[in-house]
């Protein structure tokens, strides 16, 4: 056996209640290490065949939790949630922080599959060999953080009863969804601890349609061992120092840019991105600070960054609106894209999002778009179910939300994400809305914009990612640099957190993976064969997608119209992204990455890397 | 943390009486002349539990797959948290002297403390959570 891996992965079948310990081959592991990669291949094998005809909302689907052999190792161990997602109808490997993975392996096991449907809300409760279903009627429709006391309370007395002689039971570990989820909304998210969450792929509405309302995980034994621990602990230290040197995250979160994005770098989504720059001097970190941090370094299980601040509004209209930050993309979508520029009132939407159990992201683009139909007169109050949706209405995007998340009214449109809707909505107007709709492959776009040039995604960075609009796994040149997909995808097999691999030197994660596992790995060859192999599974079934949606590299695989619309305003008026520089660019990433001239992974990358199972299914559509 | 966002160490904090160590049947449990730590013998003990009741926090806890007590013994007086703290350069941990003080104070459930943390941080709607 491998080092650094529990060996055993939990196999949880809803539809009849069956729970069995499954095992990988050591060259499996070896191959696709964990996380992103293992789903991938796990969902491959068990789905390719039959890809486009599974609807990710049913039975069919599977929904994994997944960890990987350097999660607990690396400071900042995260979980993999993945699954078909609802969102692209491919695979996205969307990963949260918290203890959740460390438990995991505690309790022995590296990762969790769930497959089938339950007829009855139920939650899995983990502690060691000690499993069981449970029945979640008690904690169905309610929301995070009362999810989150109930279940506590619950587990703690359960963990009393049973072993009565351990002493007192701290928390178990727990992902949930919230009314979202459970309503099947395709930008719910899954999450923990309140504030943290997998948003990207949807995945808390895979969890909502099979009624697994959270899985509570307490492992009482050691992380399984490593090969070289006292290389480990010397990485941990090399990662470490690099943190506290590089202070920034440290210090202010990712909120220090809330301001800077928009101001310096001119990224920043600024009313449903028809601006990318704002100079309000009244988003700045520093208010954040002062108002309504309580705590500056909360930080999970090792983790030397803390770039969680916990926020807390003490008085006035939203007061008892509790989140962590927010953090630069909650503080982005939920602040200037909606055209809100008060701490106070972003705060209060991250929270309320939070609880109803909905993507900032994801929500936050569906709910700029819908406002900039608005101001468009597409949509009409009327149409809106009464609300008058301003810019900077913070009450009514209040309550957009809630309807978004109960699907009520418009809110059951909008569920559908910002592709989906826009298509929706376009067909009832008769008028094209795709232009307003600012997503890859129905992957709402993170908030940094290549527009200006100054940020760090680049021209093809959304539109050739196999994970859409995620800001967290940009595709580009070369294929072994910073910007690189295929370097994500580390990140999101070992599991865990890339920013505290940040100016770290790049061969620093082998390095760790082999102390920790024991095998030798160069980023040659995980950039070679490895991570390529992801990848091209990755694409296959973004390519197959279906049911309700395929997408075609040719027209697709693009950035979304409005940001080849000139900058309007700040230090980079006038600047855009050049279509034909696009095109090129696109065209050497192809060539890099095997793809053929449709985008379209070819025969002889796929023989070479012994995906042969691949080629043939790819050929339909060719 | 039994809300998040709560985080706070539940470990031994020494009382002057040691409840736990009067509480034990087998003599079990003892206390160090150079540290004041509690020391558990773990052949004797027989994980009867008697001490975690005894102790004002219940902080004892059984070894998860032994039949013994685990109590912090503060390391034979070179604390390993507090080393590897320093060595990760979290820098949160410290060691110090034993005053003359009433350390009895600070052993709490983990729901005693949680409540006022709660208060503390969140205000009154920190009740909601508990």
């Amino acid at each position: 056996m491998i080092h650094g891996y529990a060996g055993k992965y939990l196999e949880v079948n809803l539809s009849n209640g069956k729970i069995r310990e499954t095992e990988f081959g050591d060259d499996v592991l070896r191959d696709y290490v964990g996380g992103r990669g293992l789903a991938a291949k796990i969902l491959w094998d068990r789905l390719g065949h039959k890809w486009e005809r599974v609807d990710p909302l049913g039975p069919e689907n599977l929904l994994l939790f997944l960890t990987g052999p350097l999660t607990g190792y690396f400071p900042g161990g995260r979980t993999c949630v993945s699954g078909k997602s609802p969102q692209s109808n491919g695979t996205v490997g969307s990963t949260l922080s918290g203890e959740f993975g460390v438990e995991l392996r505690c309790a022995g096991y590296d990762g969790i599959i769930v497959t089938g449907q339950s007829d009855k809300p139920v939650y899995l409760f983990i502690k060691d060999s000690d499993i069981e279903l449970r029945d979640a009627e008690q904690v169905w429709s309610k929301d995070g953080k009362q999810t989150v006391a109930s279940l506590t309370k619950e587990c703690r007395n359960l963990l009393k009863t049973r072993y009565p002689m351990f002493g007192e039971w701290k928390e178990p570990s727990i992902l949930y969804v919230g009314p979202a989820g459970e309503n099947k909304v395709r930008t719910a998210i899954v999450s923990s601890k309140w504030a943290h969450a997998a948003g990207y792929g949807g995945y808390g509405a895979v969890m909502g349609s099979k009624r697994l309302k959270a899985v509570v995980v307490r492992g009482t034994g050691p992380l399984p061992e490593a090969a070289d621990i006292n290389k480990v602990k010397h990485l941990i230290n090399r990662v470490c120092t690099n943190v506290y040197e590089n202070e920034l995250w440290r210090r202010w979160g990712t909120g220090s840019s809330g301001y800077e994005v928009g101001a310096k770098t001119s990224s920043e989504p600024v009313r449903n991105w028809q601006e990318e720059w704002h100079d309000e001097k009244s988003f700045g970190v520093d208010k954040f600070e002062n108002r309504v941090w309580m705590k500056q370094y909360w930080g999970d299980f090792g983790c030397p960054t803390t770039c969680m601040k916990l926020s807390c509004v003490k008085d006035g209209k939203y007061k008892g609106a509790i989140t962590d930050n927010p953090d630069y993309e909650m503080q982005a979508y939920l602040g200037p894209n909606l055209g809100i520029f008060t701490p106070e009132e972003n705060v209060f939407l991250t929270s309320l999002l939070d609880d109803l159990g909905l993507c900032g992201i994801q929500t936050g683009n569906v709910m700029g778009f819908t406002a900039e139909l608005y101001q468009r007169k597409v949509l009409t109050c009327n149409d809106l179910d009464g609300l008058e949706l301003e810019w900077g209405n913070t009450e009514n995007f209040a309550a957009l939300a809630k309807k978004i998340a109960y699907r009520e009214g418009i809110g059951d449109i909008l569920a559908e994400g910002t592709y989906r809707a826009a298509v929706k909505i376009g067909k009832m107007k008769k008028k094209n809305l795709l232009p307003y709709a600012v997503q890859s492959k129905g992957i709402g776009i993170g908030a940094h914009g290549i527009r200006s040039g100054k940020d760090y995604p680049e021209i093809i960075s959304y539109a050739c990612s196999v994970q859409g609009g995620d800001h967290t796994s940009t595709a580009g040149l070369p294929l072994d640099g910073g910007g690189s997909e295929l370097m994500e995808i580390f990140n999101d097999s070992g599991v865990y957190c890339n920013f505290n691999g940040f100016s770290v030197s790049r061969n620093t994660r082998f390095e760790f993976y082999t102390a920790v596992t024991g095998i030798k790995l160069t980023r040659r060859e995980w950039v070679g064969t490895k991570a390529l192999k992801v990848l091209q599974l990755q694409r296959a079934m973004l390519l197959l997608g279906g049911p309700d949606l395929k997408w075609t590299p040719e027209k697709h695989d693009d950035n979304p119209p409005r940001f080849y619309e000139p900058l309007p305003s700040g230090p980079y008026k006038g600047k855009t992204t050049v279509k034909q520089n696009v095109e090129d660019y696109k065209k050497r990433y192809y060539k890099a990455v095997g793809w053929d001239r449709n985008g379209i992974p070819q025969r002889e990358i796929l023989n070479r890397l012994g995906l042969e199972d691949v080629d043939k299914v790819l050929e339909k559509i060719r | 943390m039994l809300v998040p966002g709560l985080e706070f160490p539940h470990f031994c904090v020494q009382c002057e009486d040691y409840p736990c160590v009067s509480s034990c049947p087998v003599n079990a449990l003892s206390v160090s002349k150079e540290t004041s730590a509690v020391l558990v013998d773990n052949k004797a003990c027989i994980a009867c539990g008697k001490c975690i009741d005894a102790c004002p926090g219940r902080i004892p806890h059984m070894h998860p797959k032994e039949k013994h007590i685990v109590i912090c013994d503060l390391c034979n007086g070179n604390p390993q948290c507090v080393k590897v703290c320093r060595e990760g350069n979290w820098n949160v941990l410290k060691t110090v002297p034993r005053r003359e003080m009433a350390y009895k104070l600070y052993a709490r459930k983990p729901d005693e403390i949680t409540r006022d943390l709660s208060t503390k941080i969140y205000g009154e709607i920190g009740e909601e959570y508990l």
